[in-house]
């Protein structure tokens, strides 16, 4: 039996055989209705997140499976004081997957200890949240047709942002790929993730100038700059407006270049963009259901020895 | 009675860092032991300069784990018979199982207390350790 706690979890043919499993959903969803038929999802939300919990359900039920579960923690056992230990537990004899979300860090490793059904993490507070890498991953395949060769920046809060970390590790996995690291000074990538970079032969250069390298870019990861993450006000200010993303930045941009979005989105994307053939945030929310489908039926099949789920 | 020169039997923790031998005394749990123990602070030592001792008057099993934690660099001396019959030697061990707890607020460690503390080598060089759960260093 497998769980699914961090990215690495998946190896880079498995994350390759995700991604082509969700595009061949893309293609024939009707294909795939009744894959997980008699089978149940548990998605319990200790914390709520609607987007990523809507997602996992639209999933299960796409695949003919059934979802039970909670949406935050005071409609759940754990406002009683149960563990996640014991309401992992009880819920092996109801479920044959589940989704899990909580504000601690590590609650999904600690749910996969003591599960005897296959566990996602569906985001451990500001830990983990690997189906948010695979979007991201099959974001990319499905706009640029491969994950080599690009040259990728990622703009905004690189610091503090998990999203990112998980995202560069993942792409430093593929060929060719080359990274701008765009931020504000006080906000640029950790050491342990340039380290990273230099091990496995990476390009990479930090900028603090988005402008001035949209150019070259195949790829943009936009992310919000936060307020309370900066030293003063004054600063702040001073630099919000140069990671907005608005049109006359995007005007320098290539027409092939694809730019990306966790969400939601604050005002870090100008919202004249959105109607630009280059803005694939919004398809990424297709995609994020794409991709739980295909990792819920590869992780029955796990579970199963091979065959349907 | 023990003597401070020699022990019969019994285990003699030596070359421990000057000024760690209380803590080690905390971790290892020796004040729940019924034997003697001696601590020695500041012995004269040719490599440290100065050194801590702790001699234990019984033959007991140490948790080197949280020994090789606490001061890979000291040495174990077992005693029998007023003389040393073995030396181990210790090191930093893969794994903490509750031995430190977790410090970050945000790790799950935090609300559920009975849940294992557990930590990971991560840099021998600097001795540090991280949490399995939230990744945190411990320092
Ligand atoms: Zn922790």
């Amino acid at each position: 039996m497998r769980h699914v706690i961090e990215p690495t979890d998946m190896s880079v043919d498995e994350i390759d055989q995700l991604i082509a499993i969700a595009e061949d959903i893309e293609r024939g969803p009707n294909d795939y209705a009744n894959r997980c038929e008699g089978r149940i999802l548990a998605s319990l939300f200790y914390e709520p997140s609607t987007r990523t919990r809507l997602s996992f359900e639209s999933a299960m039920i796409s695949l003919g499976g059934s979802v039970i579960g909670f949406s935050s923690a005071d409609t759940s056992s754990a406002a009683k004081g149960e563990s996640v230990a014991d309401t992992i537990r009880a819920i092996s004899c109801y479920a044959d997957i589940c989704a899990i979300r909580h504000s601690k860090e590590g609650a999904a490793l600690v749910a996969a200890a003591y599960s005897r059904i296959p566990v996602i993490n569906a985001g451990d507070g500001g830990h983990e949240h690997p189906t948010q890498t695979y979007t991201d991953l099959l974001t990319i395949h499905s706009v640029k047709k491969s994950l080599c060769g690009l040259t990728v920046g990622l703009c905004g809060d690189l610091k503090f942002g998990r999203t990112v970390h998980s995202l560069i590790k993942a792409l430093s996995l593929y060929r060719d790929n080359e990274f701008v690291l765009v931020s504000p000074d006080e906000l640029q990538v950790p050491e342990y993730i340039t380290g990273i970079l230099k091990d496995r032969g990476c390009l990479f250069e930090r900028t603090s100038d988005l402008e001035s390298c949209i150019s070259r870019l195949d790829i943009l990861y936009m992310t919000r700059v936060q307020r309370e993450r900066f030293f003063n006000e004054a600063d702040y200010v001073r630099l919000k407006d140069s990671y907005i993303l608005n049109m006359s930045k995007l005007a320098k941009a290539k027409d092939s270049l694809a730019v990306l979005h966790p969400l939601p989105r604050v005002n870090e994307i100008a919202v004249e963009v959105d109607n630009d053939p280059r803005a694939k945030y919004f398809s990424q929310v297709q995609y994020g259901k794409y991709i739980r489908m295909a990792l819920i039926m590869k992780l029955l099949e796990d579970r199963n020895g091979g065959g349907a789920c | 009675m023990l003597s401070i020169d020699s022990v019969e039997k019994g285990v003699v923790i030596d070359h421990i860092k000057a000024g760690t031998a209380m803590r080690i005394y905390q971790y290892l749990n020796l004040d729940a032991l019924d034997c003697s123990v001696a601590i020695i602070k500041n012995a004269k030592s040719v490599k440290l300069g100065k050194k801590d001792i702790i001699k234990i008057e019984d033959r007991i099993d140490l948790d080197l784990n949280v020994l090789g934690y606490m001061d890979p660099d000291a040495t174990v001396n077992i005693i029998e018979d007023g003389r040393i019959t073995s030396k181990l030697k210790l090191s930093l061990p893969d794994k903490l199982i509750n031995v430190i707890r977790c410090k970050n607020p945000r790790c799950i460690t935090s609300v559920e207390q009975e849940i294992i503390q557990m930590f990971k080598l991560w840099d021998r060089e600097k001795k540090s350790y991280r949490c399995v759960y939230c990744e945190q260093e411990n320092n």
